[in-house]
């Protein structure tokens, strides 16, 4: 796959029809892979790579270093297209300065869960198949895919591109997903128990805005968080409330344009599991304004600037929801 | 502080045409409810941002509510139907995240119906009171 | 730095009887930014408004708190007292310390310490207000009407008689609308033709209105005061400039089969046709769906024939852009189509006819001269059949289910013309309810009954059955006397429902006015303002709003021209202030403001903005239209960004408010 994406970056580049690549690039361990922009054949033979842990979202990375004078190529997995349609939905990027091309994606590998395991010293991890091959200074060890899988992989919701030029691979389809499971769990509990895990999660929060800068939702000019007009702008998560009132707000700022890509939980540094304040929205529009998936076609109306005159009341969540 | 002497800090978010008015009405006929509710007045229930609920509850609100023209009757036609999509999601967050369900409460009051803006207040009060104090949502650096 | 007054009201005892105004006016002089404080017994008094005026000069204050009773009983007021000081008016905050403090607290200590809250509140507002002027915008003195019928013919003479220019629109090649189609009318039996057609004449006369007949609005763009309008004129491949209205065209016509639908297709008319003798304007128009010249080229008898050479085959639609201050809807009904009502035989029997259509087959101008004749067999009719409520009150998907409220008393109307001129048919009038509110209608309705012998029967029609020999049989029920009942009837007539003219729905969209599920308009307010539309510059004239009879129309057209004069009669609109702003430098461009304005106030620029590194950026940014937003904030909310803030509410003296009450 990944010579089949290089070889036509490298055509589209000679002929013209782009002058910038945008892709993922190996750093100084197989399993460190950041977004990059390349402009030569030399540059994409020396650093491209496409392989199980190219997992950031490629949509937030082109927003940032979006040209208006020039084509780019962009390679969208399946979950980064839905971002890109929500962003051309609201026009935030411009359509016609990319070309798109839809690559297949089987899952991302999450070296935590490696090193949660107990590895250290990593030289190189392999993927073949179901088999992930982890070479350390101490040892080798092999581990079953699915084992060691991102949970946002786990419970991927689409294997289809919702935006594209072309495709490499074959185009899945929208899966059925348990993702919404862990919500379910947390609104089991009581509100005290939510209240313990949630002051537990969020109070590890140091503020350093990864999840915003990650997060293509969160493409604002400037975040009413660094405005001091806005009257909420904060410095630091000083206090209790601070950071959960900057995750709440962020929540629902985003709340009916996530399109649940789950880069947030995945640059956490403190591992809060971020991505289920989002799918709590996700699952509550679902449940009271019926199903709706962000990012699935260029012009949805977001549930939050819609309506009908049918919908529930707000004392639906006193009376116990859903 | 005993429970009889706790007296919660509620704010009533009240749009201008429906609500407000009501709310006035209440007074002209005299009808009592506690001296807890503060109104801040706002064109339409349309106008109320998330953030000045949470605002207030940081700075040590114990209960916010939020009232406007009912469905169908928005003086701008359409305002309080985002209102309610807007608060539902809130409210929902905010016990997800554990923080007690009563503290908040959205309520559709017309400008005829001064008794029940009496009766929705007494009754809020009453619940937020029998909650205690809002200490799950309160940043302490705000109370000096 | 602010510097803020405070004035304390007394109300007299009305507040000063459970509010210690004098502790409120020193615990409120202790705020920051508060220089001055006072307290007065009435503060709306003349003496109260001076010691406002004295104080803003004295002190030079910039801000000012009045404690009193609520902003919508006095804020106008205190507005226009701080204005006269010189001080911009919406400067001025007021603390509801009345009726949401003294008069509903009894204990002074609690009344008390809530109206300081509610004080430092308003002062904690006023520091983050900023002056705000309204916005001014110059009205086009001139209206268009929508709809040539009788409320559209109202409006317009009323408007031009106060000197405005008005365009009348009309769909059909004449105005004059339904009313032109009727033959008698209630409660005075006098001919509709009678009294609508000098009208007629009237607009056909007056320089200061146009009718573009035979046209239809095309699109609206712009804002109260400033419509700009596309009208499209359809083609009639008739020269209006030179038709004289001889009628030889229609005469000469061979094409003589073309159903006549101002009779309702009770008879033909030729291909090229006037609609009727008293038509305004008198112009002939050809029905290029008949025409055979049109369809195929041969023929050309009326354009040998028209001694002006008026003929015109190859004429196009036109299209005329005009600016307008006031838009007035005037689109009318029409009766229900009854295919879901097969239990009357309509669409089986023409002698089912529905009261419309008895209108045009009494009429003197009618398809048979104004004798009463079965359509069938053009015999006399012996014995009729009226039914009621056919679709209205009806709560089932088949109708409508409102009263159409003009059913009864036509239907009384036609009862009593029948007995009066054929004394010897029998009429029946089977009814769910009689309704005869208005002037002298109960009265014409027992006129009916009593004098007439018009029998009543409370009760519905369950079926009519064409017979073999050419009678109705008629099966009904008699709820009073709990009969089933048979009648062999020569007619029935069937009091259809009436419905608002399809055109309105596209139109409503086109003005962005408001619509019930019914398709009527929507008025700005159900009692106090029942003949505006929500949106500003949009105005409503019969029975577009809600089923209505002749006077009732005549009355709201009158009404409605009376708004519009006022609105033209203005130099320039003063919009309220309080509305919507982008900062652009925040504005992401995402359209999620522009997806919940109920006003279609948002629009969006590509604005070249230059970054830091010297480099230029095209960015997309919201643009407000002042004169469009009525500042309802829902905008402000939907922005992610903050970019949207609301004058005179905004996101900072809001939280400011906030913080004062939690302090």
């Amino acid at each position: 796959m990944q010579e089949v994406m290089k070889k036509r970056a490298k055509e589209l580049l000679a002929s013209g029809e782009v002058t910038r690549v945008i892709g993922w690039k190996k750093n100084e361990f197989d399993y460190d892979i950041t977004p990059a922009v390349f402009e030569t054949a030399e540059a994409i033979d020396r650093d491209f790579v496409y392989d199980d842990f190219c997992g950031p979202n490629l949509s937030k990375f082109t927003f940032q270093h979006q040209k208006n004078d020039t084509k780019t190529l962009v390679f969208l997995k399946p979950c980064d297209t839905y971002s890109m349609t929500q962003m051309v939905t609201e026009h935030r990027v411009n359509r016609d300065a990319l070309y798109i091309i839809g690559i297949p994606c089987f899952g991302k590998i999450d070296i935590e869960k490696i090193k949660a395991d107990g590895m250290t010293g990593i030289l190189s991890v392999t993927s073949e198949g179901a088999d992930v091959k982890v070479h350390t200074l101490y040892g080798d060890k092999t581990y079953v895919k699915i084992d060691v899988m991102a949970e946002r992989c786990l419970a991927c919701k689409s294997k289809y591109h919702t935006i594209y030029d072309e495709l490499i691979g074959e185009e899945g389809e929208v899966m059925e997903t348990d993702r919404f499971d862990q919500v379910k769990e947390l609104e089991a509990m009581t509100p005290d128990q939510r209240f313990e895990f949630w002051r537990g999660e969020l109070s590890r929060c140091i503020r350093c805005n990864a999840c915003r800068n990650a997060c293509p939702a969160c493409t604002c000019e400037s975040c009413v968080f660094d405005n001091p007009e806005s009257g909420i702008a904060q410095k630091a998560a000083a206090d209790s409330f601070e950071e959960n009132m900057f995750h709440i707000i962020r929540a629902f700022h985003v709340a009916g344009r996530c399109t649940d890509c789950g880069e947030c939980s995945r640059v956490c540094p403190q591992h809060i599991p971020l991505h289920l304040l989002n799918r709590k929205f996700i699952s509550d529009i679902n449940g009271y304004y019926g199903e709706y998936q962000a990012g699935e076609e260029v012009g949805q109306r977001a549930p939050l600037v819609n309506f009908t005159k049918e919908d529930v009341e707000p004392d639906v969540v006193a009376k116990g929801g859903k | 502080m005993s429970m009889n002497e706790f007296k919660p800090k509620i704010v009533a978010f009240c749009c201008n045409w429906c609500s407000y008015a009501g709310a006035d009405l209440a007074g002209t006929n005299r009808l009592n409810y506690p001296a807890d509710v503060k109104i801040i007045r706002v064109p339409c229930s349309c106008r109320v941002n998330p953030m000045f609920i949470l605002r207030a509850f940081q700075r040590g609100a114990d209960g916010v509510i939020l009232c406007g023209c009912h469905p169908g009757d928005c003086h701008y036609t359409t305002g309080n139907y985002y209102a309610r999509r807007r608060m539902t999601m809130l409210f929902s967050m905010l016990d997800y995240l554990g923080i007690e369900k009563e503290r908040t409460r959205v309520e559709w009051v017309s400008a005829a119906e001064g008794a029940k803006f009496a009766a929705v207040m007494n009754d809020f009060v009453k619940t937020v009171t029998e909650l205690g104090e809002n200490k799950r949502l309160e940043d302490l650096r705000c109370k000096k | 730095m602010q510097k803020i007054g405070v004035f304390v009201c007394h109300c007299g005892t009305n507040i000063a009887g459970t509010v210690d105004v004098k502790a409120v006016a020193e615990a409120l002089g202790k705020e920051p930014g508060v220089v001055f404080s006072t307290e007065y017994q009435y503060m709306c008094s003349e003496a109260g408004q001076n010691l406002i005026k004295d104080a803003i000069k004295n002190y030079g204050l910039t801000g000012i708190v009045v404690c009193s009773c609520s902003p919508r009983m006095h804020e106008a007021t205190f507005r226009k007292t701080a204005a006269a000081a010189g001080l911009n008016s919406y400067m001025v905050e007021i603390a509801n310390i009345r009726e949401q403090c003294s008069w509903i607290h009894k204990d002074v200590k609690v009344a008390t310490e809530k109206a300081i809250v509610l004080g430092r509140t308003a002062i904690a507002k006023v520091a983050l207000n900023t002056p705000l002027t309204a916005s001014e915008t110059p009205v086009v003195k001139r209206a268009l009407v929508i709809g040539g019928g009788i409320a559209g013919i109202q409006t317009a003479l009323d408007i031009a008689d106060a000197g405005y220019e008005v365009d009348l629109v009309e769909k059909e090649p004449t105005i004059g609308g339904k009313m032109a189609q009727i033959d008698k009318t209630f409660p005075t039996l006098d001919c509709a033709a009678c009294i609508l057609t000098p009208k007629m004449v009237d607009c056909a006369q007056n320089e200061k209105i146009h009718i573009y007949a035979y046209s239809e609005v095309e699109s609206v763009k712009g804002f109260v005061g400033n419509f700009n309008v596309t009208i499209k004129k359809k083609a009639r491949f008739v020269d209006e400039t030179k038709c004289t209205g001889c009628g030889i065209c229609t005469e000469k016509c061979p094409m003589k089969k073309t159903p006549n639908l101002f009779n309702l297709g009770l008879d033909n008319r030729s291909a090229i046709y006037i609609p009727f003798a008293q038509a305004i304007p008198k112009i002939a128009t050809i029905d290029a769906d008949y025409c055979n010249m049109l369809k195929n080229g041969k023929c050309g008898v009326c354009s040998k024939v028209c001694a002006a050479g008026a003929i015109d085959y190859k004429q196009q639609d036109q299209y005329i852009e005009q600016q307008y201050g006031a838009i007035v809807v005037a689109t009318g009904f029409n009766p229900i189509k009854l295919d879901n009502y097969s239990e009357f035989a309509y669409n089986e029997s023409p002698d089912v006819v529905t009261s419309l259509e008895l209108e045009r087959l009494m009429n003197a101008a009618g398809p048979n001269g104004g004798t009463l004749l079965r359509p069938s067999d053009k015999t006399h009719p012996h014995t009729i059949v009226f039914v009621q409520c056919v679709g209205s009150r009806d709560t089932t998907d088949c109708g409508k289910p409102y009263c159409s409220k003009i059913c009864c008393m036509y239907t009384a109307k036609h009862a009593m013309l029948i007995r009066d001129k054929y004394p010897d048919t029998e009429v029946y009038v089977f009814y769910m309810d009689v309704r005869t509110p208005g002037k002298n209608f109960d009265e014409f309705y027992r006129r009916a009954v009593e004098d007439y012998g018009v029998h009543y029967i409370k009760g519905m029609v369950g079926k009519v059955m064409p017979q073999p020999d050419g009678k109705l049989l008629v099966r009904g029920s008699d709820l009073l006397t709990d009969e089933q009942l048979k009648i062999e009837a020569d007619m029935v007539v069937l009091a259809a429902a009436i419905e608002p003219d399809k055109t309105a729905r596209p139109l409503a969209t086109m003005l962005t006015a408001s619509m019930d599920t019914n398709d009527f308009f929507t008025e700005a307010h159900p009692k106090l303002r029942p003949v505006e539309s929500p949106t500003a510059g949009i105005f409503l004239s019969g029975v577009c709003q809600g089923p209505k009879d002749i006077p009732e129309t005549v009355a709201q057209a009158s009404a409605a021209a009376a708004k519009v004069i006022g609105l033209l009669a203005k130099p320039a609109l003063k919009s309220n202030p309080c509305t919507a702003h982008s900062d652009e430098n925040l504005c992401n461009g995402c359209s999620s403001c522009e997806r919940v304005c109920p006003y279609g106030a948002i629009s969006y620029v590509d604005k070249e903005f230059r970054m830091p590194d010297r480099t230029t950026k095209v960015r997309r940014v919201a643009s407000v239209n002042p004169a469009v937003c009525q500042g309802c904030g829902a905008c402000t909310v939907a922005c992610p960004s903050g970019a949207m803030d609301l004058s005179g509410f905004s996101n900072k003296q809001i939280m400011a408010e906030v913080d004062a009450i939690c302090r």
